[in-house]
């Protein structure tokens, strides 16, 4: 029998997003946070550059832009009602976490200080303008600890690593989740009247990524095994400038310093694809664009990567030819002292994983999976939908990156993630305990635990033929090469056709670890289940759709299709396969236009 | 190249205590000492434990003894190492499987001093002007990942684990030299008891062992000065 626990409010998985919600939630409802990580130890904390925010600390910006830049980097996928709330609430939610004493770094006069990301502009000019706020470069961290260090002040109720493996939802809303203790590896029901999901995203469908091994798509996979859709699954951004091989990120913030993309000629070769704001486009751009130079034969010695250059001699001489200045309007030059100042956990990761001093050394560099656009559909109040009407579940909330609002449409602009889980984290938090107080707790199903019991007996007692890390290694190669950056029919199609034999080969893992205690042998074989269910709906979701927006490209169909899809896909799946639906994209007052940058 | 790890194994469902097993794996001078772990957990035997998330250094999970000294799995290279490496759950805290210790009395002695911004003052609609300097002054204490390789590497810590150790005094200095905060007197009163600062013997084991190259036994130092001159600037 599962221990059970009562609470007003769950929260799942203890990142950004999620603490914000705890911090708002328990402001007004009895809250836990279940994590399958100690919250410290949450993706958040891997954020660099920046967090998005017309402040004008450093030149003119406004919101309206902000919202602009948005939409054209979501290719006009995203939802317009969504994007204008979201970069309207923008600047409170940064002075806000000011106020929660998030060290910022600082201008002369001691504002926050902003620099630039790849696809904010003044839309006056087209120029590039400072908008990222940052805490050096580890600004996802400062807000991860900041938003931390708020709940231990106010007491928050954290359950640090319980794997939640099942929510109990129905068309008449939520009743609570099931987890599994993994100290003890009992199982626990958590009987409440609203539950958040802010369990994030599932860059480890991928081979090469800058995702944390924890980002395993268990938010979305326990959705779709209630029969709840997933949406835009088929928009998963991959980051310009990954470490060549490994995938840990490199900041765009090292383009918005001044660093430069070179190809094999030492060319800028971003000139030729973006001739405006070259370097700083949006990260679809920047990435197909390394793809295509690449193919023609001019990576590195011919090979798969590139060279991201901030060494201060290559910054000085682009400056010059762009025209680049400092607010006050002197001319941009800069030392090996500022780069280390600006960016030091860049150089050291340079320094440590690759042996080079970005100072006085190019960084080889590639594509890396980074972020889901897609996810869990919700209202812009953060509310769970399961179908195309838009109907909500009652008590059920999703936000951050495992949420699709959709704020980001087919491709996210960098900066934007930060302000998206803590604008719609406080959202949820708010709202789930403004709906606890006119609502009952739903009963609890009979036997609540059964169907995780079941996951984990089938992966204690399989044949035992087949292993995890051998499903996943395959999974994970053929996502890399088929549904990434470009993609084809044939090659989506094969990658279908692979996952669905993994999914019947999963069936055959026994895991080695007969044990109770820490069991991250069956953790991880119950994870690779929630990234094939991802993996395959993102495949057939791909597959689908016959244009190239965004992230999605396909040299297939190289040309954007409003007429046929300017409309979000909703994904269902059950035994069979995948069932696919489309709702349209919500547009207010900013017609599709052709996008260039 | 072949590398040898020794791993110090305890399954609390099994084993009386803790015993050293040995495991071959290929790998690469580029591999992380993460990466071999994760070659004996996947290829070899998955029950072995561990804590791992990021895999770049940023997270925290991962700290572990790799011959003898504090580092976080995924920062060490094979190549810093060698081909002979032992690995250890860190020391002071009791180990619950393999790798995996109980964190609840670090994190226990964390919450004791304080560790969020409090401020007395009216909150402006913009944000609170801070001086680029002022920012500075406590900027190396703010890339705390709280991974604990410093408070496990101290042998006052182990010695009494009352100790409130050098990650809590670090979390501390981040919010006493921060001149925003108003709430440093507390602290700082905290931090003057028995198991506050003055347990530290500045041994820098702590320095030594922090994977953010935060300047912890200069920390602490700062923090002694300002419980004795009462000046927190």
């Amino acid at each position: 029998m599962a221990t059970e626990h009562q609470h007003e409010v769950l929260i799942v998985g203890g990142g950004g997003a999620g603490l914000m919600a705890a911090l708002y939630a328990s402001k007004g409802a009895d809250t836990a946070v279940l994590t399958k990580l100690h919250p410290v130890r949450s993706h958040t904390g891997a954020a660099q550059g920046g967090v998005g925010a017309a402040l004008g600390s450093e030149e003119q910006d406004r919101p309206e832009w902000h919202t602009y830049d948005t939409i054209k980097g979501s290719d006009f996928l995203g939802d317009q009602d969504a994007i204008q709330f979201m970069c309207e609430e923008a600047v409170a939610t940064v002075f806000e976490l000011e106020h929660m004493g998030l060290p910022f770094s600082r201008t002369p006069e001691g504002k926050i200080a902003q620099r630039y990301f790849g696809g904010h502009t003044n839309n006056d000019s087209g120029k590039p303008v400072r908008r990222a706020a940052y805490a050096a470069d580890r600004t996802g961290h400062m807000i991860l600890q900041t938003l931390y260090q708020q709940c231990v002040k106010h007491d928050v109720v954290f359950m640090d690593e319980f794997q939640v493996m099942d929510v109990l939802v129905g068309d008449e809303g939520v009743a609570g989740v099931v987890a599994v203790e993994l100290a003890t590896g009992e199982l626990h029901v958590f009987h409440s009247k609203a539950v958040i999901f802010t369990t994030g995203g599932w860059g480890r469908v991928w081979e090469i990524t800058s995702n944390a091994h924890s980002y395993t798509g268990d938010g979305v996979a326990m959705t779709l095994r209630r029969g709840l859709p997933a949406e835009d699954m088929e928009f998963f951004q991959f980051h310009p400038t990954g470490i060549y091989r490994m995938g840990i990120l490199i900041t765009e913030g090292v383009r918005g310093e001044g660093g430069v993309l070179l190809n094999n000629d030492g060319e800028r070769f971003m000139e030729r694809y973006a001739p405006t704001i070259k370097d700083l486009a949006s990260r679809d751009v920047v990435s197909r664009a390394m793809y295509l130079e690449m193919r023609d034969g001019r990576g590195i010695n011919g090979g798969r990567y590139l060279y991201l250059d901030v060494r201060p001699d290559t910054v000085n001489k682009y400056a010059e030819i762009d025209g680049r200045t400092r607010p006050d309007g002197s001319p941009y030059i800069v030392t090996g002292e500022e780069i280390l100042a600006k960016l030091p956990d860049i150089i050291d990761f340079a320094r440590t994983y690759m042996a080079v001093d970005p100072i006085i050394e190019p960084m080889p560099v590639q594509p890396t999976a980074h972020y889901a656009m897609g996810g869990i559909p919700t209202t812009l109040r953060g509310e769970v939908i399961r179908d195309e009407q838009n109907t909500i579940i009652p008590g059920f909330y999703a936000a951050g990156e495992v949420a699709c609002v959709s704020v980001h449409g087919a491709n996210r602009l960098g900066t934007n993630s930060l302000l998206d889980i803590i604008v719609f984290g406080r959202e949820c938090g708010t709202r789930a305990a403004e709906y606890t107080k006119g609502a009952d707790f739903l009963p609890l199903p009979s036997d609540a635990e059964a169907m995780v019991r079941k996951q984990l007996e089938d992966l204690r007692g399989g044949e035992g033929s087949e292993k995890a890390a051998t499903l996943r290694k395959e999974m994970q190669e053929v996502m890399f090469d088929h549904v990434s950056v470009f993609r084809t029919k044939e090659g989506m199609s094969q990658s279908v056709e692979k996952i669905q034999e993994l999914k019947e080969r999963y069936l055959k893992i026994r895991v080695d670890d007969p044990g109770n205690v820490f069991n991250t042998d069956q953790l991880e074989a119950w994870e690779l289940g929630c990234l094939l269910d991802v993996a395959e709906v993102t495949a057939v979701s791909a597959l689908q759709r016959t244009e190239s927006r965004g992230a999605h490209a396909r040299e297939d169909y190289p040309k954007r299709d409003d007429q046929n899809w300017l409309k979000h896909t909703m994904a269902y799946q059950d035994e069979s396969g995948v069932t696919l639906r489309y709702k349209p994209a919500t547009i207010t007052k900013w017609k599709p236009i052709e996008r260039v940058y | 190249m072949e590398v040898e790890l020794r791993i110090r194994r305890y399954n609390p469902e099994i084993d009386e205590k803790a015993h050293y097993e040995s495991y071959s794996v290929e790998a690469e001078p580029n591999d992380q000492v993460l990466d071999l772990l994760n070659q004996v957990k996947w290829y070899q035997d998955g029950s072995l434990a561990y804590r791992r998330s990021c895999a770049h250094g940023v997270c925290g999970s991962d700290a572990v003894r790799i011959n003898g000294v504090n580092r976080l799995a995924c920062k060490v290279l094979v190549r810093d190492v060698g081909r002979k490496i032992t690995i250890e759950p860190i020391l002071g805290l009791p180990v619950e499987k393999d790798l995996v210790v109980d964190m609840e009395p670090f994190w226990e002695h964390y919450r004791s001093v304080m560790p969020y911004f409090v401020s007395e003052e009216q909150e402006p609609e913009g944000e609170r002007l801070q001086s680029a300097e002022q920012r500075q002054r406590f900027d190396d204490t703010t890339k705390c990942i709280l991974c604990a390789a410093c408070t496990t590497s101290c042998p006052s810590f182990w010695a009494d684990d009352e100790y409130v150790g050098p990650a809590a005094i670090v979390q501390a200095h981040r919010f006493i030299f921060d001149s925003r905060d108003t709430a440093a007197d507390e602290r700082l009163k905290i931090l003057a008891e028995k198991d506050g600062v003055w347990r530290c013997r500045t041994i820098f084991n702590c320095t030594i062992a922090c994977p953010r190259e935060i300047k912890v036994t200069q920390a602490i130092g700062e923090v002694k000065t300002a419980i004795a001159t009462g000046d927190n600037k």
